[in-house]
């Protein structure tokens, strides 16, 4: 079983977003950046599943140099080799575009379900298209078993049971598994594991981001007096008529 | 030319997120000159009743399978082709977004997921989606001469001012799936959480599982989804599809009622755009009361029961 993991890399789930440039660059300042958390389930999973069916795991990034600190956490998981196309992930579409020049060969294709700064939730379903396989987004089961993949995923207002041959997209939902730690072993491993550095090749961009805004603040809290907490319920009904 | 919405059915129902859908697509259509379009995979019987909702023409593909993600990509694209689309208004929702992507590569059309506002078409194609979990918004201009829109549920009106409209059918050949649905599991009666209206959620402030009772029981009340933190549900005592927050979902409610949760960044992150927030925390000093609207600095036991008998009376 060949596995391909798309992975994406995003500020810590701790930052405080901010703009610079008058509201048109993220300010990457002091940021810390990580494994898009959906990714690492992406990645566990398909160790998992690799590990139990004789397979191998690569994992593919679009991003630039700087990356690379991420992608090795990645081969110290325990992924055997790494691919980053060497361009800035300028939106879903491109990033799908660029995963589909280098995913042939691949029997199991996974990807978070979405990446906590763009939040496009896209790549899969783009991915799935582009290749012309089927394609199952937020899932938190995969098993394989006589030649079939079987999927458990969140749809609106419950979970669905599918199953299909492969090659097959995915995209991981929490609940698909514990993200693996590296071990010391794999640590060392990473380091001389194949990182593979590839052109990215030339698209006609689908859109582009020409600004951002913060949320605007609250104006401040109106404080209820715990004793007459019914006092909420009254405002609630009477005042804003949300009940 | 024409504007395309496609409308999800949920238990025989268009979804109430599918007709704010309908009532954006005629906006959107009217300001760029295109005829609203209302694609539905089946019939129903209220189809007509789309044009309510604002759709110049009702079409339905007269299917009645059950959703996969390739094939009715599928079929909505030929159906786009044929109609003519221009643009594509779909609901962000779970099924939106296994569709939306296939559909982008289907029509070579631009995609943006997520998105809060009607386009600005004054110069290019400009939309604000949701980004950073919430955290920020971003303005993407499309370039593609196709555009699609996958809507956030709750964000736009319905405007129900229209009348009905006859359906017309429009035969489309649909491939065979290579997916297959063995089995689904629906929770019948219940708004699913992104879609909510209403929601009351909960933290560590109850303290253990065995406290939901209290919650269920005001989000009963208050005709409310439930959802909760985090830790809540890395501790097993809620299903993690109830965890609301930067790595759990996004929601943007009318209200969003919060119990025991201490306004962590990541949980913030996750409900920020709620129209009004309600915080109830016995800890003062809570991140959540410089978030919400309204606070109550309590002990959820002492408050709760409170607010359940304001609601009975």
């Amino acid at each position: 079983m060949k596995v391909l993991v798309c992975m994406s890399v995003v500020p810590d789930t701790t930052t405080k977003i901010v703009f610079t440039e008058n509201n048109t660059q993220f300010n990457k300042d002091g940021v810390q950046f990580i494994i898009n958390p959906y990714d690492e389930l992406a990645i566990t999973r398909g160790l998992e599943l690799a590990e139990a069916n004789n397979g191998s795991v690569t994992v593919v990034h679009v991003g630039p140099a700087e990356n690379e600190a991420s992608i090795r956490k990645a081969l110290s998981m325990g992924v055997n080799e790494a691919i980053r196309i060497d361009a800035p992930a300028h939106d879903a579409q491109f990033v799908a575009e660029q995963i589909a020049e280098i995913a042939q060969g691949y029997d199991l294709i996974l990807t978070g379900r979405e990446s906590i700064d763009y939040n496009g939730g896209a790549v899969c379903g783009l991915l799935g298209a582009l290749l012309n396989m089927p394609s199952v987004n937020v899932v938190t089961e995969i098993n394989y078993a006589d030649g079939k993949y079987s999927f458990t995923r969140d749809i609106d207002g419950g979970r669905e049971m599918l199953s299909c041959k492969g090659p097959v997209v995915a995209s991981a939902q929490k609940d698909l598994c514990e993200p693996r730690i590296p071990n010391m072993r794999g640590i060392m491993a990473a380091r001389t594991k194949p990182l593979q550095v590839v052109a990215a090749k030339e698209t006609t961009p689908a859109s582009q981001y020409v600004a951002y805004e913060s949320p605007a603040p609250k104006s401040g809290v109106k404080l209820i007096d715990p004793s007459n907490a019914q006092e909420l319920i009254h405002i609630l009904r009477n005042e804003l008529k949300v009940i | 030319m024409s504007l395309i919405v496609f409308t999800e059915i949920d238990n025989q129902q268009y979804k109430k997120s599918s007709l704010e859908a309908i009532s954006y697509g005629k906006k959107v259509a009217q300001s760029l000159g295109l005829s609203c379009i209302a694609l539905s995979l089946d019939t129903l019987s209220d189809t007509a009743s789309l044009g309510k909702y604002g759709a110049d023409r009702v079409v339905s593909l007269g299917h009645n399978a059950a959703f996969t993600s390739d094939n009715s990509a599928q079929l909505i694209a030929d159906a786009c082709k044929q109609l003519g689309a221009q643009v594509v208004v779909i609901s962000n929702t779970y099924t939106g977004k296994s569709m939306a992507p296939r559909l982008a590569v289907a029509l070579g059309a631009s995609l943006a997921t997520n998105v809060i506002s009607l386009p600005d078409t004054s110069a290019g194609f400009k939309v604000k989606r949701g980004v950073f979990s919430g955290k920020a918004f971003a303005y993407t201009d499309l370039s593609k001469a196709t555009k699609i829109l996958a809507i956030t549920p709750n964000t736009f009106d319905i405007d129900a001012s229209g009348s009905d409209v006859t359906p017309e059918t429009l035969s489309v050949a649909a491939e065979a799936s290579k997916i297959s649905i063995d089995k689904s599991d629906k929770v019948v009666g219940k708004v699913p959480l992104t879609e909510a209206e209403i929601v009351v959620s909960a933290g560590r402030g109850m303290k253990g599982p065995e406290n939901w009772n209290m919650v269920e029981e005001l989000a009963d009340l208050m005709g409310a989804a439930t959802a909760c933190s985090k830790p809540v549900s890395d501790m097993g005592w809620r299903p993690h599809a109830e965890h609301v927050g930067q790595t759990g979902i996004t929601i943007k409610p009318n209200l969003y009622v919060a119990i025991g949760i201490s306004g962590a960044i990541q949980h913030l992150a996750g409900v920020s755009s709620s129209k009004t927030i309600v915080a109830i925390n016995k800890d003062p000093e809570a991140p959540f009361f410089k978030a919400a609207d309204y606070g109550i600095v309590g002990d959820a036991f002492d408050v709760l029961p409170q607010l359940i008998n304001a609601l009975k009376n």
